[in-house]
C-alpha cells in the first residue's frame, strides 16, 4: 500500500489506512498504560487523577463497543447504559458470592467479567432480534426504551444468598436471610458492600482485547458484510449477505464489551446504584463514539479521555464546568461540519500528500 | 434450443401494488451462456420484473424456475446463493468500502470463515483471505479497475462505478447475470467498450446475461433473443431483427 | 367506577404528553431532526411560569402568555444558532448538538436558580364534578380540554391557513418545496416556535400536576413524550395526539393495576411491541424504498 493514498481526509476511509490506525491505537493505550503505572508508582499522580483510570477504561471499552454498532454498523444504539447495568451486577452480584470461595481478587475479577459478558451478551441477543427487525430512528427508540426497562427492571431487583442458597425477589423485597446471609442486590440501592477488585491494569487489558476483537473483526469477511449492509442494505443481500445476521453481530459484540465494562466499573466502587446507568449514560458514551469519528476506534479513545478529563479539568471553573462542557459539545459539532473549517482541513490533508494517479482505465 | 433445459424459466409471473397491477402474465426463458434483452418503453416494468427475479418483491403470482427449481419463497440472499446476480439502475455500491472491498463482499458465501475465525486469527482466515484477495484481484484486472484497488467505491468516475457493480456481481460466482441499464449515462465510446465487455464476460465466466437496456445499438448488438415488455405485459418475443420489424413494438416505442 | 376513573386520569396526564409528543413530532416532520432539548424548553417554561407567579404576582393569564413568549423566543434562538449551521450535516451531528444544547439549559438553569427544588404554586382550585360515584377534578378537565383546544387550532392551522400548508410541503420534499417559492428556513422557524410555545403551556400543566421546579424537570416527560411521538408514529400530527393520550393512559393503568414501580418499565415496552407490529409507530407512513 502506499503511503500517499492512505493521508486522506475521511473518518470513514479506514481500510486504505487500516494498518496505521491499528497500530497507533494498539501503541497509544501500551504507552499511556506504562506512562500512568509509573508516574502511580512514583506517587506522581493526585490521588483524584487515580481514581478516574478506572472509570476511563471502561468508558473506553464500552465506546469501542458501541462505535462497532453506531459508526461500523450504522445503527443508533440509545441503550449502551442498559448493556453496561447487566454486566455490572452480575459482575458484583457474582464476586459477592465467589468473596469467600475464591479469595484471589484477580482471579475473581476475570470470572466476574467473563459473567458479566455473557449475562450482557444473553441480553443482546434477546433485545437484538426485536430491535433488528426495525429502521433508523424507530431502531434507536427502541433501544432507549430497552435501556429505560433494564434499569426499571435493576431497580426492583432483591437477591441475596445465605446458607440455604439464593433467594430472590422482585419489586417487594421479600428475602428473609439466616444470619450469616448476604444481600447482592438491594433494589433502588443497588449493590452495597462490594469488595473493590478492579485495578488500572484490568482495564487496560480490557482496552487491548476490545481492540483486537473489534479490528479483526473489522478487517474480515464478518467486518466487509457488518459495512456493506450499512452502506447500502439492498445492495449487500443482493451479493448474498443475510442483514439480520450481520447487523446481530454487531449489535451483540457491542453489548458484550459493554458488559465487560460495566463489570469493571462495577467492582471499582463499594456502592453501586442502578440509577447509575440511566439514558443520560448511554449519551455520554455516543457522545465519545460521535466526537471521535464513527468507525474511528483510535479517535473514539482519545475523545473519550478528553471527554471524561473535560470536566475535571474544569475544575477550578467549579460551577461553570459542565456549561462550559455543553459550550464544547456545541461548537466542536458547528466546526466539524462547517463547510470552510472542512475545506481547511482538506486542504491541510492534501499539502501532505501527492495527488493520486487515477482516471478511468478501459477494458 | 428447445430441447435444452433453460436456466431461468419465468412463467405467468405477476406483481399488485395495492391493487395496482405493475405486471401480469409474464413469460420468459434464459438459455445457458445466452444474452437476452428486456426492453420496453419507460414505467413498462422491466426493473420490477428484475425485483421479482431477486426476490426484492416477491410475485403476487406465477413461478420463477431456476436451474429448474421453484424459488417459491426464496430470499433476496438465497436467490444470490442459488446463483442470480444483478446490478442496479441507480448504481448501489458500498460507497465507504474500497474498491477492493466491495468485490470483496461478492465473495461472502463463497469463501465463508465464521466471525470468531476472524477474531482470533486463525489459520483459516489466512486461508480463506488470500483466496479472497487473490479472486477479487483478478476480477478486477478484467474489468480494469486494478489501479483503483485502494480507492474509495465513492471516488470512481461513473463509468468504472457502473464497471465494478458487474464485478462485484460476478464475485458472487452466478449461473445469471441481470444488468439494470448498463449503458445509462454513457457516451457512444464507452457503450462500445461496454458492449465487449459483456461479451468478454459471458465468454469467460460462461454464464447467460440478461439485461434491461434502452440503447437500441447495444441492445441489438449483442443480444441473442429480445422480450418486450409494455405497460407490464409481454408484447413480443423474437430475435433482433424479429423485433425491429414487428409493427406492435414500433407502434409502443414511437406512438400512434 | 375505579377504572373510569383511572381511565380519565390517564387521559389528563396523556394531554400534557400529547402537547409535549407534538412539539416533537412536528420539529421532526419539518426539520427531521430528534429535538432532545425539547424537554428543557419545557423546564424553562415551567421556571418562567413560577416567577411570574410566585416573585411577580403575574395573574395566570398573564404568566402563560409570558412563559409561552420565553419558550418561543428560547426554540427559535437555539435553532438559529445551534440547529440551522447543520442542515446538511449528518443526523448524529445534529442529535449530539441538541444533546449539548439540553446540557447547556439544564446547567444554565442550575446556575441561575440553583438545584434545589421549588414549589409551584397551585394555580386550578382543588375539587371538581361529581357524576354518581365518579369525580373529575377541575385540572384534569382543564388539562384535557387545553390538549383539544390545542389540537383543533393546530389542525385548523395546518389545513386551511397558506403557512401550514407550506410546513406540511416541506415535510413532504423540502427541494420541491423550495422550488415552490416557500422560505424553507422560515418555515423551520415557525414550526420550532409552535413547537416551543406548545411546550410552555405543556409546563404550566405538567406544574399544575407535580408542583416541583427544578432543573432536570424535563428530562423524562421529554422522553415519554418523545416515546409518544413515535408510538404515535413520528412526523403524524394526528399520530403524537393519539400516542401521547394512549401512553398517559397504560402509564395510569399500569400504576393503579400492576405496579407504580414497574409502571415505566411497562409503558416501554408497549412501545416496543407496538413497534413490533406496525414498525412505523400507529399512524406513520412507511416509506418504501426504491430499488
Amino acid at each position: 500500500m502506499d503511503k500517499q493514498k492512505m493521508s486522506k481526509f475521511s473518518i470513514g476511509n479506514l481500510f486504505s489506512r487500516k494498518k496505521r490506525g491499528r497500530t497507533i491505537s494498539f501503541l497509544m493505550v501500551i504507552v499511556a498504560y506504562v506512562i500512568m503505572q509509573t508516574m502511580m508508582n512514583t506517587g506522581s499522580l493526585s490521588s483524584l487523577f487515580s481514581g478516574l483510570l478506572v472509570p476511563l477504561c471502561c468508558y473506553i471499552v464500552a465506546a469501542i463497543g458501541l462505535n462497532l454498532n453506531v459508526g461500523v454498523s450504522g445503527e443508533l444504539n440509545l441503550g449502551q447504559a442498559g448493556f453496561m447495568s447487566v454486566g455490572a451486577f452480575t459482575a458484583v452480584s457474582v464476586s459477592g458470592y465467589l468473596a469467600a470461595g475464591i479469595p484471589n481478587p484477580v482471579i475473581r475479577l476475570i470470572i466476574s467479567i467473563i459473567a458479566g459478558v455473557i449475562a450482557a451478551a444473553v441480553f443482546g441477543i434477546i433485545i437484538g432480534v426485536p430491535v433488528l427487525k426495525l429502521e433508523g430512528d424507530y431502531l434507536a427508540i427502541v433501544t432507549l426504551a430497552f435501556g429505560q426497562i433494564i434499569k426499571s427492571i435493576v431497580t426492583n431487583m432483591y437477591l441475596g444468598f445465605d446458607a440455604n442458597g439464593f433467594q430472590f425477589s422482585f419489586v417487594d423485597n421479600n428475602t428473609k436471610l439466616a444470619p450469616g446471609g448476604k444481600m447482592l442486590l438491594n433494589g433502588p440501592m443497588g449493590a452495597t458492600g462490594t469488595e473493590r477488585i478492579s485495578t488500572f491494569t484490568m482495564g487496560a487489558i480490557l482496552i487491548i482485547i476490545s481492540l483486537f476483537i473489534v479490528y479483526n473483526l473489522m478487517f474480515s469477511r464478518s467486518g466487509r458484510a457488518i459495512m456493506a449492509a450499512r452502506d447500502n442494505r439492498i445492495a449487500a443481500e443482493s451479493v448474498g449477505i443475510g442483514i439480520s445476521k450481520t447487523k446481530m453481530l454487531a449489535f451483540v459484540i457491542s453489548a458484550s464489551l459493554a458488559g465487560a465494562a460495566g463489570a469493571l466499573y462495577g467492582l471499582n466502587y463499594s456502592t453501586l446504584v442502578p440509577a447509575k446507568f440511566d439514558f443520560n449514560t448511554s449519551i455520554l458514551i455516543l457522545v465519545y463514539v460521535v466526537l471521535g469519528g464513527l468507525g474511528n476506534m483510535t479517535g473514539t479513545i482519545i475523545a473519550t479521555v478528553i471527554l471524561v478529563l473535560l470536566p475535571e479539568l474544569l475544575r477550578s471553573m467549579q460551577d461553570y464546568r459542565m456549561l462550559i462542557y455543553a459550550v464544547v459539545l456545541i461548537v466542536i459539532m458547528l466546526l466539524t461540519n462547517n463547510e470552510a473549517v472542512i475545506t481547511r482541513l482538506k486542504l491541510l490533508q492534501k499539502s501532505f500528500s501527492k495527488k493520486t494517479p487515477g482516471g478511468a482505465k478501459n477494458v | 434450443m428447445s430441447d435444452k433445459r433453460p436456466v431461468l424459466d419465468v412463467r405467468e409471473l405477476g406483481i399488485d401494488f395495492g391493487g395496482l397491477t405493475a405486471v401480469n402474465d409474464f413469460s420468459m426463458q434464459v438459455y445457458d451462456n445466452e444474452i437476452v434483452g428486456l426492453i420496453g418503453p419507460n414505467g413498462a416494468g422491466k426493473t420490477t420484473v428484475f425485483n421479482m427475479l431477486t426476490k426484492v418483491y416477491q410475485p403476487t403470482r406465477g413461478t420463477i424456475l431456476f436451474d429448474g427449481e421453484d424459488t417459491g419463497k426464496k430470499s433476496v440472499v438465497d436467490m444470490n446463493k442459488s446463483g442470480i446476480a444483478r446490478t442496479f439502475q441507480n448504481i448501489r455500491l458500498f460507497s465507504q468500502l474500497s474498491v477492493l472491498d466491495n468485490v470483496k463482499t461478492g465473495y461472502h458465501n463463497r469463501s465463508a470463515y465464521s466471525p470468531l475465525t476472524a477474531i482470533l486469527r486463525l489459520p483459516a482466515y489466512y486461508a480463506r483471505e488470500r483466496e479472497i484477495d487473490k479472486n477479487a484481484r483478478e476480477l478486477l484486472k478484467i474489468f480494469g479497475l486494478e489501479e483503483e484497488a485502494e480507492n474509495l467505491a465513492s471516488n470512481l468516475p461513473y463509468g468504472a462505478q457502473r464497471r465494478l457493480e458487474i464485478a462485484r456481481a460476478l464475485a458472487t460466482g452466478p449461473k445469471l447475470l441481470l444488468l439494470d441499464e448498463p449503458a445509462a449515462g454513457m457516451n457512444p465510446q464507452e457503450t462500445e467498450e461496454l458492449m465487449d465487455m459483456i461479451r468478454l464476460v459471458r465468454e469467460h465466466f460462461k454464464i447467460a446475461i440478461l439485461l434491461i437496456e434502452h440503447d437500441m445499438k447495444l441492445v441489438m448488438g449483442i443480444c441473442e433473443r429480445i422480450t418486450v415488455l409494455n405497460y407490464g405485459m409481454m408484447l413480443a418475443e423474437g430475435s433482433p431483427e424479429e423485433i425491429q420489424a414487428n409493427p406492435a413494438v414500433i407502434k409502443a416505442y414511437l406512438g400512434e | 367506577m375505579d377504572f373510569l376513573s383511572y381511565l380519565i386520569n390517564g387521559l389528563g396526564l396523556g394531554s400534557v404528553y400529547a402537547i409535549i409528543a407534538l412539539g416533537y413530532t412536528m420539529v421532526y416532520g419539518i426539520a427531521k431532526m430528534l429535538n432532545f432539548a425539547h424537554g428543557d424548553v419545557i423546564m424553562i417554561g415551567a421556571y418562567v411560569a413560577f416567577f411570574a407567579l410566585n416573585n411577580f404576582g403575574l395573574p395566570l393569564p398573564a404568566a402563560v402568555l409570558l412563559s409561552i413568549v420565553v419558550c418561543t423566543a428560547l426554540g427559535v434562538t437555539v435553532e438559529r444558532l445551534a440547529y440551522k449551521p447543520l442542515r446538511q450535516a449528518s443526523s448524529l451531528s445534529v442529535l449530539i448538538t441538541a444533546i449539548g444544547v439540553s446540557y447547556f439549559l439544564q446547567n444554565a438553569a442550575q446556575l441561575l436558580w440553583s438545584s434545589s427544588t421549588k414549589v409551584f404554586p397551585t394555580i386550578i382550585p382543588g375539587g371538581g364534578i361529581s357524576l354518581g360515584n365518579l369525580s373529575i377534578s377541575y385540572l384534569t378537565l382543564i388539562t384535557i380540554a387545553t390538549c383539544v383546544l390545542v389540537m383543533i387550532c393546530l389542525t385548523l392551522f395546518i389545513n386551511r391557513t397558506k403557512t401550514g400548508r407550506a410546513m406540511r410541503a416541506c415535510s413532504e420534499d423540502k427541494g420541491a418545496s423550495t422550488l415552490m417559492g416557500i422560505n424553507v428556513n422560515r418555515i423551520i422557524s415557525i414550526t420550532f416556535a409552535i413547537g416551543s410555545g406548545l411546550a410552555a403551556i405543556a409546563a404550566v400543566l405538567l406544574c399544575a400536576t407535580y408542583p416541583s421546579v427544578f432543573p432536570t424537570l424535563g428530562a423524562m416527560p421529554g422522553i415519554k413524550a418523545f416515546t409518544a411521538a413515535v408510538f404515535g408514529g413520528i412526523g403524524s400530527i394526528p399520530g403524537a395526539f393519539l400516542g401521547g393520550l394512549l401512553l398517559g393512559v397504560i402509564e395510569i393503568f399500569a400504576k393503579a393495576y400492576i405496579s407504580t414501580q414497574l409502571s415505566d418499565a411497562i409503558v416501554f415496552a408497549v412501545l416496543i411491541i407496538v413497534l413490533l407490529i406496525k414498525p412505523t409507530g400507529l399512524l406513520g407512513k412507511r416509506i418504501r424504498e426504491k430499488v
